[in-house]
């Protein structure tokens, strides 16, 4: 533990309350979009600008007080910890999605083939990939190694253009730190263009959907979200860039950027995981 | 509004940071970790008084047997409501409430390690409440599955089910943000000295707590984001045809749930423990056991979540498991209950309200304990699942123990919040009353859970018409001694005896160090501990 005893404790705000108002309109508003009430897709997209609006606004006042000088050592080992326990918590929400997988994979598939359930569903085989007895149609199951192995390149060399991004920083290098960053999110980028261009195929060519059973269900809401989840750290990486343009961070001072970067690598180590499980096995 | 606030009084005397701003908007941007802890305790004591509000609506339909007020979808979402109001509105914002109060003050720190965020915690809670309670006037009303949310059930209701889960996803960033908070300001903002196995139970508790809410919150989420994809949007999570199942609901739902359970209790845990050691006027027996019992028993919780569900076919082996690994907890949690009377042993007692209320939890907590033991029993439980006798048995956990633990916190902490003395005598009325009353109605609801009555029905058969007469005059009973409570709390804000800045002489820890009613800033300057 730091033995600095002096601990920034910021003032009055006004950003939660935004964010709350926020996420008020997009609760409520998703709650009637999904049940079709006409105002509900633009109550969803109102809270979202209030939600950007409250980022820009509330990030803005950090990244302030953080170039201000009024972050020491030990609230930057509150970050750190904050940071961590928070991609904890990410990784606990991944890991409810990989269970169901691993239940429907090893508990359900082969319960509803099994001798019990013979009277119910004859016809059925239990074998993975499988959309269920109730399901009808032909689809193909996502092949590992096409677009998802390129993907797994793609993505593990973007962890490494950002480690060579951060060494760029350590140094005081802003070339590399700038070049690296540029790397990283092209990588990104493409890795995400990929990803749509594979959901499409899904859809159009391979009769595989979100509705296709639970293969359908556990592929799309686990890439899905691990989709979502690049789209984020993106971003992120782009704010990145952006505040190294505008000439933040110093070598010992740039815990905004590793934070990114830890982001960045969760999402990897979620890839490999999904890579395995869901593509590959 | 102002003068209704503990902790108020002294504010602009010591406030370093210049002037908050007065009125409505201090509350609405605070970043203090008193002001926040006050509206968190307040907000917790509005949705205790709405879940009681219809728990009593339930006791009222079961006073007799027969439809008499409720149609039976309405019972069902008052069964609901009530269980996740209670459970997400009251008793875990109660605590967070304690724990944002007190933790600064006990390890010395000037606040919150993030009091903005802190802030964006509690003003998420309204919206959530919200979402819930208008739930009940939208076409289809309140989601009627439990507050377990069971699919196919959940699967099937109307739009108020959608509002739920957009509620438990606001409440888990909520309680995810607060509990990153906590975690960050016991590991990172401790004074000098205070090394961690020198913490004070309540702060260990809390750590421990925080650890559990962070690794399961993000569950339950995924859990009721499963219900809302197969709901909407086509996929068959819980589906057979499409090779789902509706139990693997129950398997990420109780993932969730049992940590839950202990997430309710185990700042309890931590209160209960200063108080028996304060009144007793003896340190606390077995300090180090106690941290240990407390990460045990959080331990555990992972591996027993299927004890919940041994009626839903699954292989006799499993359900050995679950039996076994279940009943391993009590043996962290009677080293606890051993900890707590070993305190007491040869102590200089006293018996003023919140020792009252700790010896409560003692003792009806480990019934309700005693009562898990016996629905952990696999063979026994398939006899008790979904009857009262499990009513009764959380209800000796959450009641019994989660809510009076919080009783006893507020009694204990009210002189240094408020600067005055609450009156004695009243909360001791309070505690006698709560303690009758509470039994009253839950200890009956063993005979009639062993005597065949299902949980969550509106009706029922004629044998047991008195033992839910019984009950349903204890719940009222209950509820009505609440409002001594209030009086005593809000008499005690207003005014009453000064108190001193340690008003128990048996009391241990920092934050008796401090002034009565605690600075608005407290410990700029950190203390040494030595």
């Amino acid at each position: 533990m730091s033995q600095e005893t002096y601990y920034y404790v910021p003032g009055p705000s006004r950003w939660p309350l935004v964010g709350s108002l926020a996420l008020l309109l997009m609760g409520s508003g998703a709650a009637m979009w999904v049940n079709h009430i006409g105002a509900g897709p633009y109550m969803v997209l109102a809270g979202f600008l209030v939600l950007v609006f409250m980022m820009k606004g509330w990030f803005g006042v950090v990244i302030g007080e953080s170039e201000g000088g009024s972050y020491n050592k030990r609230v930057d080992l509150s970050f750190r910890w904050a940071m961590s326990w928070f991609i904890f918590s990410e990784v606990m929400f991944f890991s409810a999605f990989f269970g169901a997988l691993f239940y429907v994979r090893t508990l359900s598939i082969p319960d509803l083939g099994s001798v019990e359930q013979q009277m119910l569903w004859p016809e059925f085989k239990a074998a993975w990939p499988s959309a269920g007895p109730g399901f009808k149609e032909a689809f193909t199951p996502m092949a590992a190694w096409g677009i998802p192995a390129i993907n797994t390149l793609l993505l593990l060399t973007s962890g490494v253009t950002l480690t060579w991004a951060h060494w760029g920083l350590l140094k005081d290098n802003r070339t590399q730190l700038k070049l690296g960053l540029v790397l990283t999110i092209l990588l990104g980028l493409v890795f995400l263009s990929l990803q749509v261009f594979e959901y499409s195929h899904a859809y159009h060519e391979m009769n595989l959907k979100l509705s296709t059973g639970v293969y359908g269900t556990t592929f799309f809401m686990l890439t899905g979200f691990h989709g979502l989840h690049v789209t984020i750290g993106a971003t992120m990486l782009i704010v990145m860039l952006f505040r190294v343009m505008a000439g933040h961070f110093k070598p010992d001072h740039h815990f905004a950027f590793e934070g990114v970067a830890w982001y960045w690598h969760f999402v990897d180590v979620v890839w490999l995981f999904l890579f395995v499980v869901v593509y590959w096995l | 509004m102002e003068a209704t606030v503990p902790g108020h009084a002294d504010t602009h005397a010591h406030g370093h940071h210049g002037h908050p701003p007065s009125g409505l908007m201090r509350w609405v941007t605070t970043t203090n970790h008193k002001d926040i802890g006050t509206m968190y305790l307040w907000f917790s004591f509005a949705m205790f008084l709405v879940g009681g509000m219809m728990a009593l609506t339930i006791r009222s339909e079961l006073f007799q047997p027969g439809l008499q007020i409720l149609e039976p979808e309405r019972f069902n979402q008052m069964t609901t409501l009530h269980g996740l109001i209670m459970v997400f509105g009251a008793i875990m914002p109660a605590f967070v409430g304690f724990a944002n109060w007190m933790i600064p003050m006990q390890i010395g720190a000037a606040d919150m390690a993030f009091g903005r965020m802190n802030n964006w915690s509690f003003w998420l809670l309204p919206p959530a409440a919200t979402l819930l309670v208008t739930s009940l006037f939208v076409p289809g009303g309140a989601a009627a599955a439990g507050w377990t949310l069971y699919a196919p059930l959940s699967v099937q209701q109307g739009m108020g089910m959608d509002m739920t889960i957009f509620a438990v996803h606001i409440l888990g960033m909520s309680s995810i943000m607060g509990s990153i908070n906590i975690i960050t300001t016991i590991l990172n903002l401790r004074a000098p000295g205070m090394n961690l196995m020198k913490m004070p139970l309540f702060v260990w508790t809390w750590l421990i707590t925080a650890f559990l809410i962070i690794a399961v919150m993000p569950v339950l989420a995924g859990a009721v984001t499963m219900i809302l994809t197969d709901r909407h949007f086509g996929t068959s999570f819980f589906n057979a045809a499409g090779g789902g199942d509706p139990v693997l609901f129950q398997h990420v739902f109780w993932f969730f749930g049992h940590p839950e359970v202990y997430i309710v209790v185990i700042p309890g845990f931590g209160v209960v423990s200063q108080v028996v050691s304060a009144f007793s006027r003896k340190p606390l027996f077995g300090y180090a056991s106690m941290v240990y019992a407390t990460a045990s028993i959080a331990v555990l919780s992972f591996f027993v979540w299927a004890h919940h569900m041994y009626t839903v076919g699954m292989p006799v082996g499993g359900q050995l498991y679950f039996m076994y690994a279940t009943m391993l907890i009590a043996i962290p949690t009677g080293v606890k209950v051993f900890n707590w009377i070993a305190t007491m042993w040869r102590g200089s007692l006293s018996f003023e309200t919140p020792m009252l209320f700790s010896l409560g939890f003692i003792f009806l907590f480990t019934m309700g304990g005693f009562s898990g033991l016996v629905l952990a029993m696999a063979p026994v439980d398939v006899q008790m699942q979904d009857t009262y006798y499990v009513v009764a048995h959380f209800h000796y956990t959450m009641v019994a123990g989660a809510l009076f633990s919080a009783f006893s916190a507020t009694y204990y902490w009210l002189p240094k919040w408020t600067g005055h003395m609450y009156n004695e005598k009243l909360g001791k009325v309070h505690f006698w009353l709560s303690l009758i009353f509470f039994n009253m109605t839950f200890f009956v609801q063993h005979f009639l859970g062993l005597a065949g009555m299902p949980r969550r029905i509106p009706d029922y058969a004629l044998q047991f018409t008195e033992f839910n007469q019984i009950s349903t005059i204890g719940a009222f009973g209950f509820g009505l001694s609440q409002l001594l409570f209030l009086y005593n709390i809000i008499t005690c804000i207003k005014g009453g005896p000064k108190a001193p800045a340690k008003p128990w002489d048996g009391a241990e820890g920092l934050e008796w160090d401090l002034p009565s009613p605690a600075p608005y800033h407290s410990w700029e300057t950190q203390p040494t501990v030595k």
